[in-house]
């Protein structure tokens, strides 16, 4: 599998987000409040919102237009929603994140 | 065949009686009611909570149209019988209606006893009866001119007390040495004085009036003394006398009132009678619930159910004044025969006394802290011996027998015959046996099946222990809603919980109040964190990861996941030079919409997130500040022109809304906080619907609260009024501290006004000078710490994470 580096562990806050830029839209990279780092399509199935613009809590977040909550672990709607976003593999080495690509391939098609 | 039955008013009891009727034999008679008030039945005994503001006539309307035609009732509204025709069976309205009946009610009730002096008849002299005079008390109210109140009795003071939360200043004379002295021995009658006097109600005893005197209106009150108290209200409320007059007109035999037997029927057997206008058993009754009481014997009389009698009872006696707690029943006057038990706690302001004849108790008088009452009564009217609990009694329930003072405990204790709420008459045997059947869980389904509780509310604590006991742990009352699901804890439990065990941070609030997550939801972490950033400013350091995303990147957050930006206009002013800096920044970043909000600032919509620091840069030096259009803070202070240019204007209201909005700005609140100034009561700022207004008037500041005009339109409340600017502002800010330091997350000022009290806010902000600088003081600190320009700041490289991406990548780099 092919790699993307994207930065350091400190680049996203603790319980926060940032975002990664593709031509074909954007993916969401989150930082739980125990250090694991999720990747997630950053595009609410309901309404379109930018999910990594969400609260971060335990391992999930929720869309900040309306409330959704998903799952980072499984890309899954939690609570009474139903809906998913991709998720993309993501790879913690000596301190630096990084994305797989096919997977990115994937969601962005 | 159906009978007619026709009812000759629409007060409380026969509405009372109906229900039953309806319950018991609903097709037995086609019904037809004249009420001489032109409206439905409504809560007679809630007119003080509306004179005071407290609930609106809608709320306390028992039973709206819609209740008349599904039960088929024709109801003649502002329809006065003047005439019964007992050979004819007919009656006549004073608008030409008549009526032929099968079986007539006479519901006159009372009418208020004006006292023969010279004066009485001037514009301006009210009586306090029924709508229409609460009606005419508010618009008198609005002067905020002198009222006097003539009677010290229940209605005189519930009177007094709802005039002067209306801002009216007030003074009640009453003949006798003492207040409410049929209902409070001396003592407790000096303490209530005490009580009223502190809300500064002036209260004058022993005063008798000689005439009102006034040339074409009141102008003041004259005592035989020759004393003139000047006065632009009075208001007469020194007893009622049954309203008669009708029923001895038609030949029915009446004496103080119209007598019946106990079966609530007149000397003739097809005319009934039911109220305030009876006399049954050389009685007559002015308190609700004898008058139930007489509904549901003359509806099992109507119905053909069952033979029951009215037997009188003692009623207890409450003042429906907020904050002012008394109890009193049953015989309370001294004697050879009887011994007492007295308990006294000055400091407190708690008085009770218990009178006893043979170890029995025969009277009850509680002041301050009335929550034994009905145990007192319980004990009263079962005739207990309490020789064994003499040294205790005092003291209550919670102290008998070696039961604990767990007050649930003390409801267990209550016999199934203990009567729970007073003015309905309903006992805890049948608030159990109606839960148990009907499977009710909400006070709401309580109140609507048993009526325990849903006429002056006194007793809804009462209500609640027993449905506590009834339902056990499947009792969950709507006033303790946990905040989310992460914890059991309400927001009023967290807050307390929150400075008592001096909480600093969200992990040490999630693990000391025992959260049930890792770390909490989207519902409980900006919760918190507001009330940690409110509870200790400069201590606490603003989690920016608990904040929705408009307030951690200070903009509002669009359906495309673009932004708009507000800038700050102070007051709602800008100039040519502003206006360019807003043009230039449109084209340089090509923002498609550009608009005017409802609170006079201009919005700049469609920014790309990547782009706010250079806009905010550029807007920056222009002079130009964050105008949190996205905060759960103050938003804007929206102005009129005022004295600057409008001819009708009568105070700077611009200059005012700077002033508010330069000291405001920055504050984090419970909820968005929109305010307004308005130079004269043509309110073109649109005061009167927002959180906070101002109306400027000759002699002030009038302020206003607790308005809204968004999911609810709701116009404001005044809190009072000022002479000078500074008191303005200084009471607005005390007003929004106290909102800070008591709302629930996301509760806006109305609502939260709503469940506090407005009472309770114009007693802390307006009546207490010490308790409002504090509020002000503390308000003042915390400015400190919240008033930094967050897009300067941001210009300046905080937060930089937030803006921009983590990484970019082009794709066909990456897919090689």
């Amino acid at each position: 599998m092919d790699w993307l580096d994207i930065g350091t562990l400190d680049d996203i806050p603790l319980r926060g987000a940032r975002c990664v830029k593709t031509p074909n839209g954007r993916i969401g990279i989150f930082r739980t409040h125990d250090d694991r780092v999720f990747a997630i399509e950053d595009h609410c199935p309901h309404k379109g919102g930018p999910l990594s613009q969400g609260i971060v809590h335990g391992a999930a977040v929720t869309c900040p237009l309306h409330n959704w909550v998903f799952s980072l672990e499984t890309g899954k709607a939690l609570g009474a929603d139903e809906g998913s976003v991709k998720t993309i593999p993501v790879r913690i080495e000596d301190g630096r994140i990084a994305i797989a690509l096919g997977a990115l391939l994937q969601a962005a098609e | 065949m159906t009978e007619k039955l026709v009812i000759i008013g629409n007060g409380m009891a026969p509405g009372r009686m109906l229900e039953h009727l309806l319950e018991a034999a609903p097709d037995r008679y086609r019904i037809t009611i004249f009420n001489a008030e032109p409206r439905v039945n409504y809560d007679r005994i809630m007119l003080s909570p509306v004179l005071s503001g407290e609930k609106a006539y809608e709320e306390i309307v028992i039973h709206g149209d819609g209740w008349y035609i599904k039960h088929g009732i024709m109801l003649y509204k502002g329809h006065k019988i003047v005439a019964i025709d007992r050979e004819a069976r007919t009656v006549t309205s004073d608008k030409g209606v008549t009526e032929p009946y099968d079986k007539l009610v006479i519901a006159t009730g009372s009418v208020p006893f004006i006292i023969p002096v010279p004066g009485k008849e001037l514009p301006g002299v009210l009586s306090y009866r029924d709508l229409d005079d609460v009606g005419a008390m508010l618009l008198a109210a609005q002067s905020r001119d002198r009222a006097v109140v003539i009677g010290g009795g229940l209605l005189g003071l519930e009177a007094a007390a709802g005039l002067k939360e209306r801002g009216m200043d007030v003074t009640v004379l009453h003949v006798m040495p003492t207040l409410m002295e049929r209902q409070l021995d001396p003592a407790a009658g000096y303490l209530l004085q005490k009580q009223l006097e502190a809300r500064g109600i002036t209260v004058r005893t022993k005063a008798n009036t000689r005439q009102i005197v006034g040339d074409g209106k009141v102008q003041g009150v004259e005592l035989d003394t020759g004393e003139i108290i000047p006065a632009t209200l009075v208001v007469m409320a020194v007893g009622i006398r049954p309203n008669v007059g009708l029923a001895k007109e038609a030949g029915l035999e009446v004496n103080r009132g119209i007598i019946t037997d106990d079966r609530m029927q007149t000397s003739d057997p097809d005319i009934f009678a039911l109220g305030e206008c009876v006399e049954v058993d050389g009685r007559v009754y002015g308190l609700v619930a004898p008058l139930y009481e007489m509904a549901k014997v003359m509806a099992a009389k109507l119905a053909g159910a069952g033979d029951r009698r009215f037997v009188h009872s003692d009623t207890p006696t409450k003042l429906k004044v907020t904050g002012i707690d008394l109890y009193s029943i049953g015989d309370f006057a001294d004697g050879e025969d009887r011994e007492e038990i007295i308990l006294r706690d000055a400091a407190a302001g708690i008085y009770k006394r218990v009178i006893l004849q043979d170890n029995r108790i025969i009277g009850t008088v509680l002041f301050g802290e009335t929550a034994d009452g009905a145990w007192f009564n319980d004990l009263k009217k079962k005739e207990v011996d309490i020789s064994e609990m003499r040294d205790t009694l005092i003291f209550g329930q919670a102290f008998q027998g070696g039961a604990s003072a767990d007050p649930l405990a003390a409801v267990a204790a209550l016999a199934d015959d203990a009567e729970i709420c007073g003015c309905n008459g309903v006992c805890k045997g049948k608030i159990v046996s109606t839960i148990t059947e009907k499977g009710l869980t909400s006070l709401d389904d309580v109140r609507a099946h048993t009526k325990a509780s849903a006429s002056c509310g006194s007793c809804t604590g009462l209500v609640e222990k027993v449905m506590a006991l009834t339902l056990g742990d499947s009792y969950n009352p709507a006033s303790v809603q946990p905040m989310c699901t992460c914890t059991e804890l309400g927001h009023d439990e967290v807050r307390r919980l929150i400075k008592a065990k001096g909480l600093k941070t969200i992990p040490a609030v999630m693990q000391e109040l025992e959260w049930k997550t890792s770390c909490g939801c989207a519902k409980c972490r900006p919760a918190l964190n507001y009330y940690l950033v409110a509870g200790w400013p400069g201590d606490y350091a603003d989690d920016y990861q608990s904040r929705f995303i408009n307030e951690r990147v200070h903009a509002n957050i669009q359906k495309d996941g673009t932004y708009s930006v507000v800038p700050r206009m102070w007051g709602g002013v800008t100039s040519a030079a502003e206006l360019r800096a807003i043009a230039d920044v449109v084209d340089k970043f090509a923002i498609p919409t550009v608009k005017v909000t409802g609170g006079q600032r201009i919005d700049m919509l469609g920014i790309r997130k990547e782009d706010l620091p250079a806009v905010w840069a550029d807007l920056g030096q222009a002079g130009f500040v964050s105008g949190h259009a996205y905060a759960k803070g103050l938003r804007t202070v929206k102005t009129c022109v005022g004295t600057d240019w409008c001819r009708f204007g009568t105070q700077d209201s611009t200059g005012l809304g700077i002033r508010i909005e330069k000291f405001m700005w920055g504050s984090w609140t419970p909820a968005k906080v929109k305010m307004a100034v308005s130079g004269c009561p043509r309110n073109c700022a649109e005061a009167t619907c927002k959180d906070v207004g101002v109306i400027c008037v000759d002699s002030g500041y009038e302020i206003h609260f607790a308005g809204a005009a968004g999911l609810d339109i709701k116009g404001t409340e005044v809190l009072g009024l000022v002479r000078t600017e500074d008191e303005a502002l200084e009471a607005i800010v005390a007003l929004v501290q106290m909102y800070r330091e008591q709302a629930r997350y996301l509760e806006r000022i109305y609502k939260w006004a709503k469940r506090v009290g407005l009472d309770e806010i114009r007693r802390q902000i307006m009546a207490d000078p010490d308790r409002r600088k504090a509020y002000f003081e503390r308000f003042v600190f915390s400015q400190k710490f919240a008033q930094v320009d967050p897009w300067s700041e941001r210009v300046s490289g905080k937060d930089k994470h937030e803006f921009q991406p983590m990484a970019e990548t082009d794709f066909r780099v990456a897919a090689e």
